[in-house]
């Protein structure tokens, strides 16, 4: 045979060569068919922290006192059987780790995209012909996944060191009281502004995210399948609505940390005090 | 001209058909047991290329791999599924009789050689009929998608004219679905590592030393590369020559070039004149048409096929009053009316078409009219039957069949006739194997429908893998001819010279203009209905054409990379010398039997009429070089199980 | 009827897989009743009348089913028309005057040879990997011995239909392959026949799709290329099957 290297025409080099197989579940890990499965579930969980969150801090509406509650209860979870916060920092730790799988299989596999198309004349991962492609099936939020999810990521961690730990300068954080908190944070135009623009694209991410998942799982049964897109639009929908009420409704002024009846008190001890008098109180007159 | 004279009751010694003694219904049997085998752990010992691998020789490649054949599989395709088999529509005959309707081994055979108007070779025909029950199983477990009835068994209908129900298919894509059966076998072996799959290379010659073959010469079509390689046998699944017409059914890159240059060198080439035309094709809308589109025949069952009655007729149908429309299939076969059989009703088409009667821009086609059909069953019905034929007829013309009638007009789509081989399959080149459309031996002088696909696969499943373990056996212990040996060695070179030829030439028009100058010739004068002015005529044109296409062809490009009009060049100057090859063989065959039709040998009413006394016989034609034509050489058939009568359908 | 129409065709032109390409301008002059790619014939023959290089794509059945044919025509594979192969695209379809833009299907794993010609063999490999049901020729029981319900049939067989022309892969902002290989491995994975090897199959087919192509992200394109119109449900089944495949306990796969 005259043959001498196999040419690449008739015999396709891989771009991705195979690796050994690992064993069991980290295999599952190894394809990307098994990564979308992870960025599913650990979505679903994901998912399902948002609307929790979401629901959780519609108790702003029933007033300073009634958030603190719902904060110190998340502190409580686990009753007297586990130690306060022990519960809710696994909880943390979970979301942590899902954040992570979640991220972590997102940018492998968009790399892995990117192997694909970039030997075609392609820039920059995302496949574009240069006499330009028409879209037909793919809509905006398929298309910006890669950027909503960033977007969502540093909004992400603006939020925490807003709310959660009081770093930025904008508000006076006082740890305990989160209505001062909130209300003082998105009364800042910029920062409501900020909100609702992660919002949105949270809620443009959960929209092709929350119809993906349903194909990534391979869940799909004629008889319901029509059902799909329509709970993707739903929950990003909720989930929009009850996200935009938080800086929309403090600029309207209906937020407003003059209606925080223990505004006044800027340590926490002290303000956990002023709080907890009033439920008392409030308890004693039901 | 004739050699009607006194060799006519004598097989000529050259051919040597081996087909065993004894009774037709225990041959194959009987046969498969006096073969010499060839033991399992020696197999690997001998290399078999397959050439071609559409459904024969993907089927074959496959079965030689799983039996431990050392395989080398080539196509000119960038896969095995593009093959041109994928394009069969209809099904597939098998015996199974799960119909209960009285379906056999023995009708099938029967209705097979009647079908093929007496002109094929009983004991093949017997064994085609015995292993398509097999076909049905081994299609089936390899998950081709066959319809289903809603308990879950196989779905038959009736087709071609049977009268029993016998036809499996799967939607309109029975060949693709079969395809893709025998391509997924052959890539179980290309896995396991027993075939050796060699895509985008041409098979150029076959190289014979000693008077057997040891390998072939390949011309890589992505680089230009002519390479040798040795076997100890070879097998041609090349398909047909259909493309002669340049307009035809077949795919754009069918060709004869494999089978004519397996000719060249010493395989006999039979029936070139059998092809078979298709009466329910869209016409060509103009001069640059590069295929024609077939449409189920099932579109007779509820059209009414027409004509105007005066010439040049310019009007629209439905301007043309009932009076001066001409049903001339009605009018002329008041008994089958649109149903008669393919050929009679293309060949009346041709006639009211060469008259001056043609409907259409070009004036060449007639109607097929869905008004009387659609009034009957409403236009919801004839959908639901037709539905997609007529979407795929809007598309292709622009013209909504359902107001309008369609235009239908006759193209080739089948060729019978292919490499002469023996009951083996062995071309008469020792060690050259044909199977598929590529060889003569099945389907006589015309085919039933929903033969095609049960032939390839019964000669690339069933019966091939058997017949080259005889022929090898014997060649235990005998290595392969080395690619450093002389004969590859000039073969290669002649291959070399010839690419530099035709790029040497540097003409002033291209390939694809000289292959349709030639389809014209072939369509008007080789076609429907053959006389012998016009195929003497064909004779002084064709080689006329060949000898400006020589001088005047202009080629492309280079020989480096890929150059599509490099690949065409060869393939249309193989087309010359069987064009040439075709008009002798159709005027030396005085008779009219299926696909082939002389106007001087009918009967009264017009129907072909055999001539059994003087033409029963396979015409097999050795190729004598370049500058000598070929020599004719007759294998006689003998009738022992079905007896001849003549067709009539008054 | 037979109206010609004026086009001016901008037309990948790039001479070896190593080369870099470049757009080229031609005028075509066709009737409305041509094929697409009987435009481009006529186009070449104009070429080689003029002694300039014709442009080099590849088709065959011209019938819409041997996948041979390709092209990105105005960014879209296939063309403009849902359901089409190139080679059923007519050029009715366009309006005299019309700009075209004609590409070649891109994805890394599809190196173009010439023009608009591309190497498809990718998808063979991963066909060899497990596309098939291993029963070797003569080991096959009776076709009815296994009943196979209509509907499973049907759905089989509509995965089947893909002709393999790679359309999914050049329409996918990710170049990946997963409508091709879906329908391979459930146009088998659904019949009983498939039944035995089916979680192998899943595996090694993914697997080796993966080597050469990005990852689905659930966009659509793919089914709106589709000549054959394959459904994205194919891919959520081959999904399904793949997870499935790396937890099932195979040695109890015998139970019903």
């Amino acid at each position: 045979m005259a043959q001498t290297m196999p040419n690449p025409l008739r015999h396709p080099q891989p771009i991705r060569p195979r690796k050994k197989a690992a064993p069991f579940p980290l295999n599952i890990w190894q394809s990307a068919v098994g990564r979308k499965w992870i960025m599913a579930l650990t979505g679903i969980g994901l998912l399902g922290f948002v609307v929790a969150h979401m629901i959780g801090n519609l108790h702003v509406y029933e007033g300073p006192a009634k958030l603190h509650e719902y904060a110190e209860a998340l502190r409580d979870l686990g009753g007297s059987i586990i130690p306060r916060t022990y519960l809710l920092w696994v909880l943390r730790f979970g979301l942590i780790a899902m954040f992570g799988l979640h991220i972590a299989a997102a940018y492998s596999t968009k790399e892995m995209s990117r192997k694909a198309s970039h030997g075609a004349n392609v820039v920059d991962g995302q496949k574009s012909y240069p006499g330009g492609q028409e879209y037909i099936a793919s809509n905006y939020a398929s298309r910006t996944m890669r950027w909503t999810g960033p977007i969502i990521l540093l909004y992400l961690v603006f939020h925490l060191a807003d709310l959660t730990w009081g770093w930025l300068p904008h508000t006076d954080y006082v740890r305990g009281d989160p209505y001062h908190n909130l209300s003082t944070s998105l009364g800042n135009l910029p920062v409501a502004i900020i909100y609702i623009v992660a919002n949105v694209a949270l809620a443009i991410h959960i929209f092709h995210g929350a119809w993906s998942m349903f194909q990534s799982l391979g869940i799909n049964n004629p008889k319901y399948n029509s059902a799909r897109r329509g709970i993707a639009a739903g929950l990003a929908g909720l989930i929009l609505i009850g996200n935009l009420s938080f800086p929309i409704l403090t600029q309207a002024g209906v937020i407003d940390d003059d209606s925080n009846p223990c505004a006044q008190f800027t340590d926490t001890e002290e303000n956990a005090e002023c709080f907890e008098e009033i439920l008392a109180t409030e308890g004693h007159s039901e | 001209m004739t050699m009607t004279d006194t060799s006519v009751r004598t097989t000529s010694p050259a051919l040597d058909s081996k087909v065993p003694t004894g009774d037709i219904d225990t041959m194959w049997e009987n046969h498969k047991f006096s073969m010499k085998l060839v033991n399992p752990s020696n197999k690997r010992k001998f290399t078999v290329i397959v050439v071609g691998t559409g459904l024969a020789g993907s089927s074959a490649a496959a079965t030689l791999g799983e039996l431990g054949y050392n395989v080398k599989a080539f196509t000119f395709h960038d896969s095995p599924r593009r093959a041109h088999s994928i394009a069969a529509q209809g099904g597939i005959n098998g015996a199974k009789n799960y119909q209960n309707d009285g379906d056999s081994v023995y009708r099938l055979f029967y209705d097979t050689v009647k079908g093929g108007d007496y002109r094929s070779r009983e004991a093949n025909v017997y064994r085609l009929a015995e292993v398509s029950t097999n076909i049905i199983d081994q299609a089936t477990a390899q998950g081709v998608p066959f319809a289903r009835e809603y308990g879950g068994m196989l779905d038959n209908r009736s087709f071609g004219g049977a009268q029993v129900s016998r036809t499996f298919y799967a939607r309109g894509q029975t060949g693709q679905q079969l395809l893709i059966g025998a391509y997924s076998a052959l890539n179980r072996q290309i896995e396991a590592g027993s075939v050796e799959m060699y895509n985008r290379m041409e098979m150029l010659d076959v190289v014979v030393k000693d008077g057997e073959t040891v390998g072939i010469i390949t011309r890589d079509l992505l680089t230009g590369e002519v390479e040798s390689h040795s076997a100890h046998a070879v097998v041609l699944a090349t398909g047909g020559y259909g493309n002669v017409y340049y307009l035809s059914t077949n795919a754009m890159t069918c060709n004869v070039t494999a089978a004519w240059r397996a000719h060249r060198k010493g395989a006999f080439f039979a029936n070139p004149c059998y092809t078979q035309i298709h009466p329910t094709c869209i016409p060509a809308s103009d001069d640059h048409q590069s295929k024609l589109t077939l449409m189920s025949e099932s579109l007779r069952n509820d059209g009414r096929i027409w004509v105007p009655k005066a010439f040049d007729d310019d009007r629209l149908a439905a301007d043309i009053p009932e009076a001066e429309r001409d049903y001339y299939l009605e009018r002329k076969y008041p008994a089958f009316g649109n149903l008669v059989p393919r050929d009679v009703a293309s060949r009346n088409a041709k006639t009211v078409v060469d008259e001056g009667r043609g409907v259409g821009p070009l004036k060449n086609g007639v109607f097929l009219d869905f008004e009387d059909a659609i009034s009957r069953y409403g236009k919801e019905e004839i959908a639901a039957r037709y539905g997609n034929l007529f979407d795929m007829y809007a598309n292709i013309t622009g013209e909504d069949p359902y107001n309008r009638p369609m235009r239908i007009y006759p193209a080739t789509h089948y060729t019978m006739g292919g490499l002469w081989v023996d009951y083996q399959l062995m071309t008469t080149i020792p060690g050259t194997y044909a199977i598929g459309e590529a060889n003569f031996s099945d389907h006589g002088a015309n085919r039933l429908g929903a033969s095609a696909l049960m032939q390839g696969l019964a000669d690339g499943y069933f019966v091939l893998p058997y017949t080259v373990g005889d022929y090898l056996a014997d060649k235990l212990g005998d290595d392969v001819v080395p690619t450093s040996d002389p004969v590859f060695v000039e073969a290669e070179n002649a291959i070399r010279d010839e690419t530099a030829m035709w790029l040497s030439v540097k003409g002033t028009k291209s390939p694809e203009y000289y292959h349709r100058e030639l389809g014209k010739i072939v369509q008007n004068e080789i076609g429907m209905a053959r006389d012998k002015n016009g195929l003497e005529k064909a004779l002084s044109e064709i080689p006329a054409l060949e000898e400006e296409f020589k001088k005047n062809v202009r080629v492309m490009g280079d020989n480096t990379s890929m150059n599509v009009e490099l690949e065409k060049v060869g393939r249309v100057a193989d087309f010359f010398e069987l064009a040439t090859l075709k008009a002798r063989d159709a005027l030396e065959r005085e008779e009219s039997c299926g696909g082939h039709f002389r106007v001087e040998s009918q009967t009264e009413e017009g129907e072909a009429l055999r001539d059994d006394e003087n033409f029963r016989h396979v015409s097999a034609w050795e190729w004598n070089g370049q500058d000598t034509s070929q020599t004719l050489h007759k294998e006689q058939l003998e009738f022992d199980y079905v007896a001849l009568t003549q067709r009539s359908y008054k | 009827m037979n109206n010609e129409i004026n086009l001016t065709l901008e037309v990948w032109r790039q001479d070896g897989p190593n080369e870099s390409g470049r757009f080229e301008t031609y005028d075509a002059k066709v009737s409305e009743d041509a094929s697409f790619l009987e435009m481009l014939d006529l186009v070449n023959e104009g070429l080689i009348e003029d002694d300039r290089q014709p442009i080099t794509f590849e088709s065959d059945c011209r019938e819409g089913i041997c996948g041979t044919c390709s092209l990105m025509i105005n960014g879209e594979a296939h063309g403009p028309n849902k359901g089409q192969a190139t080679c059923q695209l007519h050029m009715r379809t366009f309006k005299n005057g019309d700009h075209i833009t004609v590409e070649p299907f891109r994805a890394t794993s599809f190196p173009i040879i010439k023009d608009l010609a591309v190497s498809r063999a990718a998808l063979d490999s991963i066909q060899q990997s497990g596309g098939y049901i291993s029963v070797g020729t003569g080991s096959a029981p009776d076709a009815n011995l296994v009943p196979v319900p209509k509907e499973a049939a049907e759905m089989a067989f509509d995965a089947a239909a893909c002709i393999g022309c790679g359309a999914c892969v050049a329409a996918c902002p990710n170049s990946a392959a997963q409508l091709f290989t879906a329908a391979k491995i459930q146009h088998l994975n659904l019949l009983p026949q498939g039944q035995p090897e089916r979680w192998s199959r899943t595996e090694n087919m993914v697997d080796t799709m993966e080597e050469f192509f990005g990852t689905c992200t659930n966009h659509g394109e793919c089914h709106e290329a589709c000549p054959k119109e394959i459904s994205l449900d194919f891919i959520a089944f081959m999904n399904r099957d793949y997870v499935k495949a790396k937890i099932k306990n195979r040695t109890l796969s015998g139970q019903r």
